[in-house]
This record gives structure tokens, C-alpha cells and sequence, in this order.
């Protein structure tokens, strides 16, 4: 349990990160909080020859306010984005989600850009990110902006390729209703399910975690009381739920209908 | 500058309020760093994996998994510990002489992680609920107590604490 030999630089800006990402191959990995990277590393599940610490890059730690967006830079700690006042008003979905990222402990380091980065399939912030219809901004020799459907490929995979590194994600500001909810075994431990909600006028949207590989995404026009437990039911048996030592099939497609329900009302009550 | 795999680097902590020097390999986590390079054997580790929680230390003053992080990240960190919590030798804080009183702790093997974590939430939240207490002590595993305990010396030791610094 102890992390194989590697080098550790401080990048002083991110074309010092992305120029030793390019000079090292395949094998130098980004650190960033390391809440999820760090604990890989202790079981030898990934085995950099470099790892480039970004935290210390000027300007990485601000959020900031862009195009309609909350623009979330890669040294930005998940703690420090839960703790801006504006949260709430500027992205309500990720300010009902943060709190449900970990634990007080690993959000004190953990960013938002790692959690994109690490692609877990049932972590909050990649979810509320494909709910918004976010984008990840991807730096290496050039920048490019990638939705973040695009972006996510798999099961803890990305569309980045080597050399390239997270610089920013942004979520848009939307005006309509938006609810986040997730069931797990203790408070902090991964989503069982977690599903995020966004309506605006009569149209809904309705994002999935810790089912499939990746968020799964449903939008219906309108939806009215007498459609919802068919379209939620619908949307259950369309996923690929699985059971596993956490929780069968069954109770998953379960949960995402009651689940799915509750945010679709919460979410409609705040529009 | 990039610190190779091979060498010892230098690292400078502020521990407990005392500035430390001493050099780690890169790979070298924070919690071994505090327990094996500067023998401050307060702090647990547990899992390594950052589930337990028993390694919780401040980092800059706030809670983290000293397992982790690297020794070398922490560079020109304050780090907080368990061993910097009494205020004197022989003398124990408020919260935990709560712990002691309250039963919080058997083994004993998660302890510091946890005082760690409750002594930041009461600085920061002198009068935390029932709920918000619960919240914090989910960043940490405890196989002894069934954590009822914890959550009243908590308790107690809020209100001891306001009742201090109102007298005061």
C-alpha cells in the first residue's frame, strides 16, 4: 500500500504541465487534490514515472463567471466552490450536489476538474456537469472545448489524450428548475444511484449516475402527471443496471424511478 | 524543479506551530513522513486508501487524508496533529477530555483522525447540530464505539467550549 517510486515537479504554469505531459509520454499523470489519483497510486492501480503537481499554477484556483458559465479552473478544491456565496443562485444543481462529493475531509482537496478527470462512474460532479450540458476545457499543444457527453468515453475514460490535460470545466448558469438526489449505503460512500434534474418550461431532463459506464441522459418535451411513471419506468429498463455486491438490478432501476420522480417534482417546484 | 524518484528531497512543515525540516523521497506520503521521518506517531494510518480517516491531520487548517497526500506536496504547509490538541503536557483539550469522559474511544486506533476533524468543525461551527456532527464523523470508520459516543462527547464539548468563552 505504498506508491511505487516516481518523480514530483510543481508546475509553475500550464504549458510547463502540458510541455513535461508531452516530453514524458504516456507515463506522467496531473496531480491535483489527489483524492481520487493518490489513492491509485498507494495500490499501485496506476504507476506514473512523473507526477506534475498543478496546484500551484497562478489564476487555477478562481472560479469564474464566463459566456453564461461558471468556469471551474483544475487547481480549484471542491471545498472552495461548495463555499462560494453565489453558488446557490449561479449553479443550484451543483450547489445541492457538492455536499454528497466524499466527505468535509477529501473535498478540503479534492477539485472538480479531478473528479471530471477520474470519470468514476458514480461521482456527482461529472453528473451534475452532463445534466447542465457542460464542456470540458482540454489544453495541450492547442485548446479545444469538448462537451463534457463527448468527453466522458467509459468507465474512468476520457476523451484526452496524451499530452493533454483538464483546464477548466464549465457549467452553465440555467434559469430553470434543478434538483439533485442520490442513495448510497452511508453518507459519503459512491451512489448507489444518483440523479440530477433540470426542467425548463414543460421539458425535462433527467441524468443518471452509478448505473451505467457513464451519465445516462433522457429529455422529454413535456412530461405530465399521467406520462411520468411510464417515462421513468421506460428509462429504468433502458439502462444497464447490473448487480454487484452493492445492490441488484432491480433495486437500482427502483431507485431511479423513485429517485427520478422526487427530483422531477423538487426540480418543478423551484422553476 | 523536478524532484527525482531516487533522491531525498528537502521538506519544510510547520508542525504544530514549529517549523520542521527533513527529507523525503517523492513517493514518501505525508502520514509516513509524520510518523517515520519525524517519529509524531499520534497520527494513525489505517486503510491508505483515504476511507478510514484514522490520518486525518490539518493541512493549511483544513481536514485531509495525510495518507493521501505526499510529503513533498505538504512543502511549506502548516500541518496540524493530534499531538498539537492538549495545552499543556498532562493537560487535555475540551473536546478531548469530552472523549475520555463520554467513552469515545476503546482501541483507540482512529482517534486522532477523528479529534482532528472535530476540532476543526468547532472552530469553524462552535455550536454544531446533531446532523452536522454526524455529517463530519462520515469522513471517518470507527469499529468500537458505534460512534454515539463520539457524537456526545462532541456535544458536550461544544457547549463546554461556549460556556468558556461566554464566562470569559
Amino acid at each position: 500500500m505504498k506508491p511505487a517510486a516516481f518523480d514530483y515537479i510543481r508546475a509553475r504554469s500550464l504549458d510547463e504541465a502540458t510541455a513535461l505531459l508531452r516530453a514524458e509520454g504516456g507515463d506522467a499523470r496531473i496531480l491535483a487534490g489527489g483524492q481520487s489519483l493518490m489513492a491509485m497510486i498507494n495500490m499501485r492501480l496506476v504507476r506514473p514515472t512523473l507526477l506534475i503537481d498543478v496546484m500551484q499554477v497562478p489564476d487555477a484556483a478562481t472560479p469564474r463567471l464566463e459566456g453564461g458559465a461558471l468556469v471551474v479552473p483544475l487547481g480549484t478544491r471542491q471545498a472552495a466552490v461548495l463555499a462560494r456565496p453565489t453558488l446557490a443562485a449561479e449553479v443550484p444543481l451543483l450547489a445541492q450536489a457538492l455536499p454528497w462529493v466524499g466527505h468535509v475531509q477529501t473535498r478540503a482537496r479534492g477539485t472538480v476538474c479531478g473528479s471530471v478527470a477520474h470519470a468514476d462512474p458514480s461521482a456527482e460532479i461529472p453528473l451534475v456537469l452532463a445534466a447542465l450540458g457542460g464542456a470540458v476545457h482540454i489544453r495541450g499543444r492547442k485548446r479545444r472545448i469538448v462537451p463534457v457527453a463527448e468527453f466522458l468515453t467509459g468507465m474512468m475514460q476520457t476523451a484526452l489524450t496524451d499530452g493533454e490535460l483538464i483546464e477548466a470545466v464549465s457549467f452553465p448558469c440555467h434559469t430553470g428548475g434543478q434538483a439533485f438526489a442520490e442513495y448510497g449505503r452511508r453518507h459519503g460512500d459512491f451512489a448507489l444511484v444518483a440523479v440530477a434534474a433540470v426542467v425548463s418550461g414543460p421539458a425535462v431532463r433527467l441524468a443518471v449516475g452509478g448505473v451505467n459506464d457513464t451519465p445516462a441522459l433522457r429529455d422529454w418535451p413535456a412530461l405530465d402527471e399521467a406520462q411520468i411513471d411510464d417515462a421513468l419506468n421506460d428509462l429504468a429498463w433502458s439502462l444497464e443496471a447490473r448487480t454487484d455486491l452493492h445492490a441488484t438490478a432491480r433495486l437500482r432501476r427502483d431507485l431511479v424511478r423513485r429517485l427520478g420522480r422526487h427530483v422531477i417534482e423538487r426540480a418543478r417546484a423551484c422553476a | 524543479m523536478r524532484l527525482t524518484a531516487a533522491q531525498r528531497h528537502k521538506v519544510s512543515i510547520t508542525l504544530n506551530g514549529q517549523t520542521v525540516t527533513a527529507e523525503a523521497e517523492p513517493r514518501l506520503l505525508l502520514s509516513d513522513f509524520l510518523r517515520q521521518t519525524l517519529a509524531a506517531r499520534g497520527t494513525h494510518v489505517g486503510c491508505e486508501h483515504g476511507v478510514c480517516g484514522a490520518c486525518t491531520v490539518l493541512i493549511d487548517g483544513a481536514p485531509a487524508r495525510s495518507c493521501l497526500t505526499l510529503a513533498v506536496q505538504a512543502d511549506g504547509c502548516r500541518v496540524d496533529t493530534v499531538e498539537g490538541l492538549a495545552p499543556a503536557t498532562g493537560r487535555l483539550s475540551a473536546l478531548q477530555a469530552a472523549f475520555q469522559r463520554h467513552h469515545a474511544l476503546q482501541c483507540g486506533f482512529c482517534t486522532p483522525g477523528i479529534l482532528m476533524s472535530m476540532d476543526h468543525l468547532l472552530a469553524h461551527d462552535p455550536t454544531p447540530d446533531e446532523a452536522r456532527i454526524r455529517e463530519v464523523l462520515s469522513g471517518h470508520l470507527c469499529r468500537c464505539t458505534g460512534y454515539h459516543p463520539i457524537i456526545a462527547a462532541v456535544t458536550e464539548a461544544a457547549a463546554r467550549i461556549q460556556a468558556e468563552t461566554n464566562h470569559a
